[in-house]
């Protein structure tokens, strides 16, 4: 039930619990609940919106930032990681497998912001050895969300 | 040319119900619709992949007349592993040009002049005229709302006679939705199995059946050798376009069948049947997922038209919802009609399916969660003026 309810949810956060009651074959309370216990859990641990920002006049850059770092004693990648995902400017941070130790998402209003942002805040930690910035210049697809002209109905009307 | 100069069997033979419709429906361009009889899903993407890819590396030739055997063996395994039925694949499987082609052969192959082919109606709208078509007479045996629309024992037994040759048997069923579960066919077994009739068990929608599993006849004792087992991809897969469906059955049925594919389409087509392979062999989580995806699109469509106070039987296979609508007093087609020009719906009158559909609408819920919603929200404003 709980993944039935997570599974309608990623695809659409804004269902009223109704909706999902009737699609599950249970009570809205039945519903309300479980989603209020999976908050308290942190396993929905928010309702974001997927936005395509090239369409707006919003500027904003993503860039991709691997990061070598060197673990610390007692305390391995976790330490450098919350440093590192404390900043604002940080949307994500991944522990890798592979050639480096991080994968940092940062969002910045031009790359001149987040080339400053790489230099003056990330790579100085004593923790990072080195870090590759990758600017984003075309999202395709977001979160299995491809981002296209939405997709037209092309069947017939009326077919047997 | 003289209209005379057409066969009179063809004359005769009305046009699609189905089709009239159409051609009413496709006129508004604003209509949304309930009225498709298939998925709204695009192929998975790894199957459609595995079509261009065999275009590319130049599969552009024919394949042999009963379909490649390497697809007749992905069929023979995912028979066996879904529905507990084996057949080889080899002498027992045939590729067809989409689960109707297979009909159409299976009543040519079997029917002479005057045999008579049972057909439970409401049903879909081929099994009547290729029955005509290749000489033999339909009988239909109306199935009820009352029965969930499944073919109880007593009516089965009640139109045999010793001209019967066939029963067909379509479940899940479009448009009722209705199901026969294993019990139902048991009992449809014990009339048949002492009797020289033979069952094209149309089970095209088996994979969309809805909180219980599929059960083919085919695997009840007694009813393997005197039962074709029709399937294909259309419904499965979303792979409506691509036009591949196989027959499973005996051997001489089947040998038959695929002389008259020989002469007339000589085989399916190639890529769709590599493409068909893929689907077979790594297609198991997207079945599941449209599956799970249909269900609960068919709790939201039932639970709308219970609200609103339609008499609606709980569906449990294929995508179709069949409410009565026998208390605003009109016709369906006369309802569908109207609905259209009102409320810019599309729905499909039940006496497309046949004569017995009179009173019924079918409704098809391979739509988005918004369209339907959005279609229910306009029924209920309809059907206010008939409370």
């Amino acid at each position: 039930m709980r993944e039935e309810i997570l599974e309608i949810l990623e695809k659409n956060s804004r269902i009223e619990t109704k909706d999902i009651a009737i699609m599950l074959n249970t009570t809205e309370e039945e519903i309300e609940k479980e989603i209020k216990q999976m908050e308290k859990e942190q396993i929905i641990c928010g309702y974001n919106t997927l936005i395509n920002w090239d369409k707006t006049q919003k500027d904003l850059v993503t860039a991709l930032i691997e990061v070598k770092v060197t673990p610390q004693r007692g305390e391995g990648f976790d330490k450098i990681a919350e440093r590192i995902y404390r900043f604002n400017e940080v949307k994500s941070v991944y522990l890798m497998s592979g050639g480096f130790d991080l994968t940092v998402i940062i969002e910045g209003r031009t790359m001149k912001e987040v080339a400053l942002f790489v230099a003056q805040k990330l790579a100085p930690l004593e923790a990072v050895l080195s870090t590759a910035t990758h600017f984003v210049l075309k999202k395709y697809k977001d979160h299995g969300i491809p981002f296209e002209e939405p997709h037209k109905d092309e069947r017939m009307v009326v077919s047997p | 040319m003289k209209s005379e100069m057409i066969a009179k069997t063809i004359r005769d033979i009305p046009p699609s119900g189905i089709r009239k419709f159409f051609d009413i429906a496709n006129e508004m361009k604003d209509a949304i619709s309930l009225g498709v009889g298939e998925p709204d899903f695009d192929t998975p993407w790894h199957i459609r992949e595995e079509g261009i890819y065999n275009l590319e590396k130049g599969k552009t030739v024919y394949t042999s007349n009963s379909g490649m055997m390497e697809l007749r063996q992905e069929i023979s395994t995912y028979l066996s592993r879904r529905f507990n039925i084996s057949y080889n694949p080899g002498t027992q499987i045939l590729v067809t040009v989409g689960a109707s082609e297979a009909i159409d052969l299976a009543l040519r192959a079997l029917l002479n002049p005057g045999d008579e082919v049972l057909i439970p109606e409401p049903s879909y709208v081929s099994y009547k005229p290729c029955t005509i078509m290749a000489g033999g007479v339909p009988v239909t045996i109306t199935t009820k709302a009352e029965d969930e629309f499944r073919l109880t024992p007593e009516q089965l037994e009640a139109h045999i006679t010793d001209k019967t040759k066939v029963l067909i048997l379509p479940y899940p069923n479009n448009p009722t939705g209705g199901i026969m579960e294993k019990e139902d066919l048991e009992k449809i077994a014990n009339i048949l199995r002492d009797k020289d009739i033979l069952v094209i068990s149309d089970e095209i929608y088996a994979e969309l059946t809805y909180d219980r599993e599929h059960v083919s006849i085919a695997s009840i004792p007694g009813m393997y050798e005197n039962t074709l087992v029709i399937n294909g991809f259309s419904k499965a897969y979303a792979m409506t376009g691509w036009r591949l469906g196989y027959a499973a059955g005996p051997e001489e049925l089947i040998a038959m069948m695929t002389k008259i594919h020989q002469y007339a389409i000589m085989c399916a087509p190639t890529t769709s049947q590599y493409a068909a392979v893929e689907a077979l062999r790594n297609g198991d989580p997207d079945v599941a997922e449209m599956r799970n995806s249909f269900n609960r699109r068919r709790r939201v469509m039932v639970d709308g038209f219970r609200k609103m106070g339609m008499d609606c039987f709980e569906p449990l296979g294929a995508f179709y919802v069949f409410p009565s609508i026998e208390k605003t007093g009109m016709s369906s087609e006369e309802f569908c009609k109207k609905l259209l020009y009102e409320q810019k719906v599309a729905v499909v009158p039940g006496t497309a399916f046949g004569e017995s559909g009179e009173g019924f609408i079918r409704c098809s819920y391979a739509y988005s969660i918004d369209n339907i919603k959005e279609a229910l929200r306009r029924i209920e404003k309809f059907m206010e003026q008939y409370k």
